[in-house]
């Protein structure tokens, strides 16, 4: 492992033997990335300041050393050019390469709308299913007090296109089982990670969770398409990804005390969704609330009520709930963030609304 | 030594019998498309053969093409058979696309195509890291992106050559300067007299190659595809054309004069190569007429076909999503 922040740092020499290892999501990233990159001679990065020495390591460390390991053949810095960067990428997986694209801030990635939604979704369906494009672009979501620009999560823009994957991965041990499985992946995959939960700065906002989590050092993968159920309860489903499943979660510990148990699910991939998972537990529970940064109007909480309504209507107790930004654009203070964006205090009201 | 003293008989004829395959067939489907046959619209390349030609005859199926909405003289120009392509603009099964793709997706992986990208500058991006795959393999295949003077006003132009440029990747970028984008000519929307000037920005080799002379745009892209495989960088070159037809097949042509159409009609460039052949005393005028007469036979081939070919299941159109 390369040397990060001493923060994020977790060295595996100091721990007692038989110990698990915890990472943090960008340290579980930058091991599922070597691994792939060291497995197949396909695998490459491209992106801004990835690899440049004596650089960041990508925009948020994530690749951190690995630019000493594999040189700049494998670890391809560009211009400030996102849609070469989303072009390139898709261009090369056409060509039977294994990109992994990064876009600092998934902001950016409206710099590169065309790429992803007419190329490399439409590619393999407008050849008549002759080719293949096994692109994985990751982008970083998460109000983090940069104002309107740096801080949207904007994964319902591409959960309403039919050939993009969309996942996020909300902790460190899916983190590096399921880019492993991006990358193997024949087609393109977009993944979003929260800023706030790359190491353990977000700890606070996050409930004061513990944001490592045990990551096996041998090689594993995990499906993109299976949601996990974070926290079993009976009287709730509660759907949240990101730095909003901790928020959940450590709603769901409040909303313990006072009876109303939560089932917490990471739904992991937001298209296609696994509504096998979804559902069994709306089945069971009789309650859907839906926790998301996005903002609300469109977002992809609306289709997972839609589809809820649709398939589970007869089992659902109450009306279903969302949480998530209020429609507007993400204010600089922090004071107004914290205001509009979802928070412990807003899941745990709703929660109680629909319980009563 | 040109090109006419240079290549031998059965190659120059090639290029004369691809030209015309080229013509007859969008001249072919104009007329299926009035009948009511083929749905749709058409966007046309006569006028434009000699760049299509020019430039792919260079070719490998192992090279790879990008091309526009106006794909169907690159497509039949980089091998892909004329019963696939009709049977595509049919939309039948049989198509190169299973009737997924159309006029403006023209295609097939297995002669170096991509679905033709019909976002002007779409070719542009997607070109960078089909250039970037083949240099990180070191496999001398080279990348043609092919484009209109309309796409170098988009962002995608500009990053995609600089981009190739620092990273000195396999692309020939070809740019098709047929004067108009849509009905907006390119003076109205570049202060620059030539599309070639903007390669100087980014380091990048331009050439402005006469785009209605075959051998000439064939002299310019072998050379240039020569050098792009070595590994020298990319190469743009600025093909001076026209498109004889509208830009589809609903245009009426009033932004440009009667007079500006005949007078590239007369540089006509199958013409002209055929002229050409017999002057040098290369072939004779029936030679020529028996080139037309197989072409004239492929297509009503390739129609029967298409006619024939059974249409795809409309099952068929949730195939190939995966998400």
């Amino acid at each position: 492992m390369p040397e990060t922040t001493s923060e994020e740092t977790v060295a595996e020499s100091v721990l007692p033997a038989g110990a698990e290892r915890r990472l943090t999501i960008a340290e579980a990233l930058r091991e599922a990335i070597a691994e792939e990159l060291r497995r197949d001679e396909n695998v490459f990065l491209i992106g801004e300041d990835i690899g440049v020495e004596g650089g960041f390591g990508g925009a948020f460390g994530v690749y951190l050393g690995l630019v000493e390991e594999f040189g700049h053949e494998r670890i391809i810095d560009t211009p400030i050019s996102e849609k070469v960067i989303a072009g390139a990428a898709t261009g090369a997986a056409l060509m039977g390469m294994r990109p992994i694209a990064d876009m600092q801030y998934a902001d950016f990635l409206f710099e590169c709308m065309d790429e992803l939604v007419n190329q490399a979704a439409k590619m393999r369906y407008m050849s008549g299913g002759k080719l293949r494009v096994p692109l994985v672009m990751r982008a970083p979501v998460g109000a983090t007090h940069r104002g309107a620009q740096h801080g949207q999560c904007p994964e319902s823009y591409f959960t309403h296109v039919p050939g993009l994957k969309v996942v996020c991965v909300s902790d460190a041990y899916s983190a590096k089982g399921i880019l492993k499985s991006a990358v193997r992946d024949d087609n393109p995959v977009l993944i979003f990670e929260h800023k706030l939960l790359y190491g353990s700065k977000g700890r606070q906002q996050a409930g004061g969770l513990d944001l490592t989590a045990p990551v096996p050092q041998e090689e594993y993968l995990l499906p993109l398409d299976k949601a996990i159920v974070k926290r079993a309860g009976a009287h709730v489903t509660v759907v949240a990804t990101h730095l909003s499943l901790y928020l959940s979660l450590a709603a769901a510990e409040e909303l313990a005390s006072e009876g109303i148990e939560c089932e917490v699910i990471d739904p992991v991939s937001l298209f296609p969704l696994d509504t096998e998972t979804l559902w069994a537990s709306v089945r069971k529970t009789g309650r859907l609330m839906i926790v998301h940064e996005d903002t609300l109007s469109g977002g992809w909480g609306a289709e997972v009520a839609a589809r809820a309504a649709d398939e589970c209507l007869y089992s659902l107790e109450a009306p279903i709930k969302r949480v998530a930004t209020y429609d507007t654009p993400l204010p600089f203070a922090p004071i107004m963030e914290a205001a509009v964006t979802p928070s412990v205090g807003r899941i745990v009201s709703v929660a109680r609304s629909i319980c009563a | 030594m040109g090109e006419l003293e240079r290549l031998e008989t059965e190659r120059l004829l090639a290029l004369y019998r691809q030209m015309l395959l080229i013509r007859m067939f969008e001249d072919r489907v104009y007329y299926l498309f009035l009948q009511g046959e083929i749905a749709g619209t058409l966007h046309q390349y006569q006028g434009q053969e000699a760049v299509a030609v020019g430039v792919c005859d260079h070719l490998s199926h192992t090279d790879w093409v990008t091309s526009t909405h106006r794909p169907h003289g690159h497509a039949l120009a980089k091998g892909v058979s004329t019963r696939a392509a009709m049977a595509e603009l049919y939309a039948k099964a049989t198509g190169c696309c299973g009737g997924k793709g159309g006029s403006m997706h023209l295609g097939d992986p297995a002669v170096g195509m991509l679905p033709a990208i019909a976002i002007v500058g779409g070719g542009n991006s997607v070109i960078a890291g089909m250039g970037l795959a083949f240099k990180l393999r070191k496999s001398q295949q080279a990348a043609v992106c092919f484009f209109g003077e309309g796409a170098t006003n988009e962002g995608a132009f500009h990053e995609s050559l600089n981009f190739a440029s620092v990273k000195r990747l396999p692309i020939l970028y070809v740019c098709e300067n047929n004067l108009y984008g849509a009905s907006t000519p390119y003076t109205m929307t570049s202060a620059l007299a030539d599309v070639a000037e903007r390669a100087s920005a980014y380091g990048v080799t331009a050439q402005i190659v006469d785009g209605m002379d075959v051998l000439a745009v064939h002299a310019v892209a072998g050379a240039a595809l020569e050098r792009i495989r070595t590994g020298d960088g990319p190469i743009l070159l600025e093909c001076k054309t026209y498109r004889f037809t509208g830009h589809s097949r609903s245009d009426a042509r009033g932004y440009r004069t009667r007079e500006e159409e005949a007078e590239w009609k007369s540089r006509d460039p199958i013409e002209r190569l055929g002229e050409a052949l017999v002057a040098a005393g290369r072939l004779d005028a029936e030679a020529l007429e028996r080139v037309a007469v197989a072409v004239e036979a492929e297509l009503d081939d390739a129609v029967e076909f298409a006619r024939n070919s059974p249409d795809p299941t409309p099952e068929q159109a949730l195939e190939d999503v995966y998400a």
